[in-house]
């Protein structure tokens, strides 16, 4: 399967990556190269396999469940450390609603 | 004996036989670094009055009597392990600035236990990548050139190839690395050093920023293999904070090195035999079989049919995670914000997001974002899975026939900064006899086994059953022993 531009753009949009028009031909060439090679997977029989979810190898779970209580909190401060752009205790980012 | 040649077994045993000190070979290392690093680029940043004070207070506890299992050794830890107050950068643009308000689990084991930190190791950008070409902060040097061609600069390798440069250069004992398709293993290979994936879920992912969560294994990289289950004894254990950690106790790893071969089962898969392989990769396979038999192990043919199908299936796997990992550099909340006068929110997301993240990464977040898109997750995404459980069943089927799998760690040696650039595809080959451990969860260790005609290090890779990192162990640092590995880089402290 070959993607065109407007799905290569749809995709960038999805990914919220700006995409300059001037570089959608080559991340268009570069995608349908790899996905060129990934196709060779439909050459495998998988009827009835069990899709593997996680990592773990066989005989281990693949997720723990733990118990739904408070563990950690009351670290503002630390949360927004980084924050580029901070008012107080909140995040800011440009105006969303009039 | 210069401080910078010890290994960490031998410098920890200088140290309790107080035959030199933490803050003497933190200085050593110090001095390496401000020699070699303008040029290797190995670390990102150096923290080197933060690792002389850390040195001072090992030596005091040592002198205590309170000294713990690393206490005093140097160590790098690759920029992609949160570090309190400690810049980290994942090799990303995106990340420049970013101070970590926690230490990661694996990191605070290794502090734990009496490590000094020398500073952060460069890599590729978000661990993606196998030639440390992609870094936002520069490439990195191999320390190793080759024997007729000395101007060429050779790649470490990647993603952990400033890891991998900074050990094989005496500018650290060790250095924590992660492994998600061969992240570990082939800049090892590529270094002449060795370096162990653990088995999913034996090493905390807590605070280990984050690439493709159901293969990222963190491990070590060190100059020997015994060294590498030093660092990976105080590094692993369950951890509460990841849901993914196995709860399963830690062995001895280094008392497993010094186990006999004699009578164990070698599996040699035979669709490891590429076409077109290097005649040297296939002679250096061969001699480490041999070496293994003539130490008393039998010699497994074994059938991984799934072998050729490791790799795309990664690409469709790693890409999807990533995509959905990678959603959280939104410029809203920590690193860079790239804005324009009259940025809507949206317009922040997307500049935030293109100028942050460096072409491979943009490639596989949109290749990611593809194929778990409506109509093609089916197709794509859901087929990787099942053909990822057919690549773990073959392992299944072989363990009933042999104890370890030896095969080649890499299809190549280092090859040079400018090579291979073109071409995604043929950069993801790298990874070819690595990435079937992660897709299955498995350990893997690389080891240094011999060189090239060109004097470049080539390495072989021990795959074990899950959790039974010391049959890799075992095996490694028996063809260890018999390669008797001793060239150095020409670049060294």
């Amino acid at each position: 399967m070959s993607l065109d531009a407007a799905t290569v753009k749809r995709i960038a949009s999805l990914a919220r990556i700006r995409l300059e028009e001037a570089e959608v031909a080559r991340m268009q060439a570069e995608i349908n190269g790899i996905l060129g090679w990934i196709e060779q997977l439909r050459e495998v029989d998988t009827d009835g396999v069990e899709p593997m979810a996680g990592g773990a190898p066989t005989g281990q779970p693949a997720m723990r469940m733990r118990e739904d209580v408070v563990t950690d909190g009351g670290q503002a401060d630390a949360v927004l450390a980084n924050a580029p752009d901070r008012q107080g205790a909140y995040f800011c980012v440009p105006k969303v609603v009039e | 004996m210069r401080l910078t040649d010890h290994t960490l077994a031998s410098a920890l045993a200088a140290l309790e036989a107080g035959e030199t000190t933490s803050v003497a070979l933190t200085e050593a290392f110090l001095d390496g670094i401000a020699r070699l690093n303008p040029r290797l680029n190995a670390f990102i940043t150096v923290t080197g009055e933060q690792a002389l004070e850390a040195a001072k207070a090992s030596d005091a506890r040592r002198a205590a009597g309170k000294a713990g299992p690393l206490e005093g050794a140097p160590i790098a830890i690759k920029d992609l392990f949160c570090t309190a107050g400690v810049q980290t950068t994942a090799g990303s643009a995106i990340l420049r600035g970013f101070i970590p308000p926690y230490e990661s689990t694996v990191s605070g084991n290794l502090l734990r236990d009496g490590a000094v930190f020398l500073g952060k190791v460069n890599l590729d950008e978000f661990a993606m990548g196998s030639s440390n070409t992609t870094s936002a902060y520069g490439p990195v040097e191999n320390p190793w050139s080759r024997a007729n061609d000395p101007d060429t600069r050779l790649v470490p390798g990647g993603s952990s190839g400033g890891s991998a440069a900074a050990v094989a250069a005496r500018l650290a004992l060790g250095a924590t690395a992660t492994d998600t398709g061969g992240s570990i293993r082939q800049p090892a290979a590529f270094c002449g050093i060795a370096g162990i994936k653990p088995t999913y879920g034996r090493c905390s992912r807590f605070g280990i920023v984050a690439f493709a969560s159901s293969l990222d294994q963190a491990g070590p990289v060190a100059r020997t293999v015994e060294d590498c289950a030093i660092l990976l004894k105080s590094m692993a254990g369950f951890d509460p904070k990841d849901a993914t950690s196995a709860d399963v106790p830690v062995p001895d790893f280094r008392a497993a090195c010094a186990k006999p071969v004699e009578g164990l089962r070698i599996g040699v898969p035979k669709e490891y035999r590429l076409d077109g392989m290097a005649p040297e990769i296939e002679a250096l396979w061969r001699q480490g079989l041999d070496w293994l038999a003539q130490q008393g192990a039998t010699l497994v043919d074994i059938s991984l049919p799934h072998t050729k199908y490791a790799l795309p299936t990664y690409y469709i796997v790693a890409p999807a995670e990533a995509s959905s990992n990678l959603a959280r550099y939104d410029g809203v909340r920590f690193g860079l914000r790239e804005t324009v006068p009259g940025s809507d929110l949206r317009d922040l997301y997307e500049r935030t997001r293109a100028k942050g993240f460096g072409a491979e990464v943009r490639r596989r977040i949109m290749i990611g974002t593809y194929v778990l898109s409506a109509g093609y997750y089916d197709a794509y995404y859901l087929k990787a899975q099942k053909v990822r459980a057919l690549i773990r069943r073959d392992f299944e089927e072989a363990w009933g026939k042999v104890d370890a799998i030896v095969t080649p760690a890499t299809p190549t040696a280092a090859f040079g900064m400018d090579e291979r650039q073109d071409d995604p595809v043929t950069m993801y080959l790298n990874d070819v006899f690595t990435v079937t451990a992660n897709l299955a969860g498995l350990p893997g260790l690389a080891v240094p086994a011999g060189l090239d005609a060109q004097g470049l290090p080539l390495g072989l890779q021990v795959i074990g059953k899950p959790f039974d990192e010391e049959m890799c162990f075992t095996v490694g640092a028996a063809i260890e022993r018999a390669a008797g590995f001793n060239a150095v880089p020409r670049m060294r402290a």
